[in-house]
């Protein structure tokens, strides 16, 4: 690989998700495995660990399991990231557990990902956390989703089994209206099937491996495209105070949307000032535009009053709601439970606020994915619609629309601990 | 749409917002400062999302006495040039007052004993955020790590129990007396980090770079025939072209036999080589889950 190659590559997010066993953790020791991705010493201290433990052969999953609890249980408990390129893309791995105790986990690590592996045991066909990880992964809007029907090995890698896993797994699709694209792919992730290499046992199949769709699948909505909506959240205000810049004020942030060229007009939100785009600098850079998602700091052409979660948007963009009434769809992560009329500090991109939970709309039977009503409390791992109301008003889009600036999270104002998280409804 | 993100521009924006969420959430944030090609990239990234202001965090070495001298010149040359504070806590100072024992033997290190240092440094300074460059391509315990990783009052990461973290939200909230380590650069690799300082121009320590070294090896490793390593008898010293892939304690740095003058030609020694970079380091091989062990205890 040359520098010059190398410079130049894309990155793709992806997550594993699916129950217990399912082999996601095996199934990303695979993929590093086959594209030459694991270093001798590594594959010696795994090799040593697999043995050490009884196993007969390379246990693949102790390549992302690697917490002693983890390997004790022979089960994932929290995210593991690993990291692979190919000639054609670099890739970030959230290898998540299934265990639904660690649903949190799971989520933290799908949060980000352009594309989601869902593994299905083909013995077992679509459960329980199936389900659930798939509706997460739909309220999350993550592009993508890639159903891997798993350990094909064990069901004489019948296409029938397939086949009628994939019908279920589409009605499922259905009724909780996932909008993502799907693909089915039949693997074994301990033997390599259709992970890197086409499958012998499966003549079947032609649609190619995982690691083919991994390097294709399209990531252009990372960007955002020119026709979204700018969204600029400042983060924080670069003010050097010194004899060169005396009055120099800059806002730094991250563009969460859109693009943004110098002399744009742009309105501050919540207040609804108007001024325009002066500078858009990247440290001692000038640029003439950024885009969604760098990190820069704009100079605008009025001394008007910003602070942090305050944000930038185009006057002649479609706006963003401001209101301090807001409805969610919320997965609750706490063994405390979330209760009606409970106060949480609550944080929007760098915006934080007091917000009071004013009703749980309805819950989610995960099994039935029918809708329960007249609950007042959410337990850990329950997915409900909640409404809440906020001490001051918040700016945001629904989540649906823009993945930053429609999500939201719950900090418990006692432990201070991560307690949910919310993808706003229009 | 014709807009093409590289991965080291989605990368380097990712890092600039997690430094100022830092910047922003918290009273009194330090970089802890090694010397190493990791934490100098976190430097530079600070510089650049605070430009022209200088870097709101004072840079912290933790110093073990058993340094290279090419790091400290490093070091204090950067400090100047960018006009941080510098701010070391000493392990002989922690030894001298009787804080920690030496390790004995051929194998001691001052890597474990730099936790005690540390702590009490965070205590004494009273930092509420330690920047560091840490990696989660480097170690399997550090693949778990939180951008955001809460430590209790005793300085302890509890991994079993991290604090779930959705999206870019950042939730640094905490109690009196616990403290965040925060990694920036959480999701680059070796390679990313290699490419970004060919990139950018970043100047480097000169021993990063090949160099005539007396060395000698233990355990299938060369390292530095310096006055504060006690060699076995039978152990050798020779003279070999090396440099460094990565930067710690002199006790526990592996050296690469390399012919490497240049960036260009360390992006190509690394895309080539086939062991891990911790691969060299004497202190991850104590067992299965050394790092996981020191790093519950407060380590880096
Ligand atoms: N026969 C067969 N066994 C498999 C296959 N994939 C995984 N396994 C086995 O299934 C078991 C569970 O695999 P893991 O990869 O740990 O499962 P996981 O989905 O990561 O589990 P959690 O992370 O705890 O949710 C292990 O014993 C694997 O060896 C497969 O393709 N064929
Ligand atoms: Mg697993």
């Amino acid at each position: 690989m040359n520098t010059k190659g190398y410079l130049d590559m894309e990155l793709l997010r992806f997550t594993t998700a699916g129950s217990v066993d399912d082999g996601k953790s095996t199934l990303i020791g695979r993929l590093l495995y086959d594209s030459k991705s694991i270093f001798e010493d590594q594959l010696e201290a795994v090799e040593e660990a697999s043995r050490s433990r009884g196993n007969e052969e390379v246990n693949l999953a102790l390549l992302t399991d690697g917490l002693r609890a983890e390997r004790e249980q022979g089960i994932t408990i929290d995210v593991a990231y690993r990291y692979f390129a190919t000639p054609k893309r670099k890739f970030i791995i959230a290898d998540t557990p299934g265990h639904v105790q660690y649903t949190r986990n799971m989520v933290t690590g799908a949060s980000t990902a352009d594309l989601a592996i869902i593994l299905i045991d083909a013995r077992n066909g679509v459960v329980e956390q199936t389900i659930r990880h798939s509706y997460i992964a739909s309220l999350l809007e993550i592009p993508h989703i890639a159903v891997c029907i798993n350990k094909m090995d064990l069901v004489d890698f019948s296409e029938e089994c397939f086949n009628a896993i994939k019908e279920k797994y589409i009605q499922m699709a259905k009724k909780i209206h996932i909008k993502a694209d799907l693909f089915f792919i039949p693997i074994s992730a301990k033997y390599g099937d259709n992970v890197v290499t086409d499958s012998e046992n499966m003549p079947w199949y032609n649609k190619g491996t995982l690691m083919n769709l991994l390097e294709t699948i399209s990531i252009e909505h990372k960007s955002g495209g020119d026709e979204q909506p700018m969204r600029f959240p400042v983060q924080y205000v670069i003010r050097p105070i010194s004899d060169k810049y005396p009055d120099y004020r800059a806002y730094a942030g991250r563009l969460s949307g859109g693009v943004l060229h110098v002399g744009d007009s742009v309105r501050v939100l919540p207040s609804g000032l108007e001024t325009s785009v002066k500078a858009i600098m990247e440290a001692d850079k000038m640029m003439e535009t950024a885009h969604t998602p760098e990190s820069v700091s704009v100079l605008l052409n009025d001394d008007i009053d910003i602070s942090r979660g305050d944000f930038l948007v185009k006057t002649n963009d479609k706006q963003p709601k401001i209101s301090q009434n807001i409805s969610m769809m919320c997965c609750w992560f706490n063994e405390t439970e979330m209760q009606n009329r409970k106060k949480y500090v609550i944080k929007n991109t760098v915006a934080e606020t007091i917000g009071i939970v004013q009703s749980i709309d309805f819950k989610v039977d995960i099994n039935t994915l029918e809708k329960m009503e007249g609950v007042s409390s959410l337990k850990m791992n329950d997915i409900a619609q909640v409404t809440i109301k906020t001490a001051n008003p918040m700016v945001f889009d629904a989540y649906e629309n823009n993945r930053t600036t429609g999500s939201l999270i719950f900090i418990d104002p006692d432990s201070f601990e991560t307690v949910g998280a919310g993808m706003i409804i229009e | 749409m014709s807009y093409k993100l590289t991965h080291l521009k989605e990368l380097e924006a990712e890092s600039i917002y997690v430094l100022r969420e830092v910047a922003a959430q918290f009273e009194k944030p330090a970089i802890l400062f090694s010397g190493g090609k990791d934490s100098i990239v976190v430097t530079y990234l600070a510089y650049k999302a605070f430009f022209p202001a200088k870097i709101p965090f004072p840079l912290v070495h933790i110093d073990t006495g058993h340094n290279f001298q090419e790091t400290l010149e490093y070091r204090d040359n950067l400090v100047k040039k960018i006009g941080a504070q510098l701010i070391v806590g000493s392990v002989q100072e922690s030894i001298d007052t009787g804080r920690v024992k030496e390790e004995k033997g051929y194998n001691a290190s001052r890597n474990r004993l730099q936790t005690t240092t540390l702590l009490d440094t965070i205590e004494k300074y009273k930092f509420d955020a330690c920047i560091g460059g840490a990696r989660r391509d480097e170690e399997k315990a550090r693949a778990k790590e939180r951008f955001f990783s809460h430590r209790d009052e005793f300085g302890q990461w509890n991994p079993k129990n991290q604090r779930p973290e959705l999206w870019n939200i950042f939730n640094g909230k905490k109690n009196m007396g616990e403290h965040f380590r925060v990694f920036p650069i959480s999701n680059w690799t070796e390679m990313d980090v290699w490419q970004y300082i060919y990139q950018e121009k970043i100047e480097l320590p000169s021993i990063y770079f090949t160099h005539e070294r007396r060395c000698f090896q233990r355990d299938g490793q060369w390292l530095a025939a310096e006055p504060c390593m006690t060699l076995k008898p039978t152990e050798e010293v020779v003279t070999l072209k090396v440099r460094c892939r990565t930067i710690g304690d002199i006790s526990c740095t592996g050296l690469t036999i390399s012919e490497a003058h240049t960036l260009e030609d360390i992006i190509e020694e690394i895309a080539a080589t086939r062991v891990t970079e911790r691969g060299g380091r004497a202190d991850d091989k104590r067992s299965e889950t050394s790092m996981e062990d020191r790093k519950k205890e407060g380590y880096f």
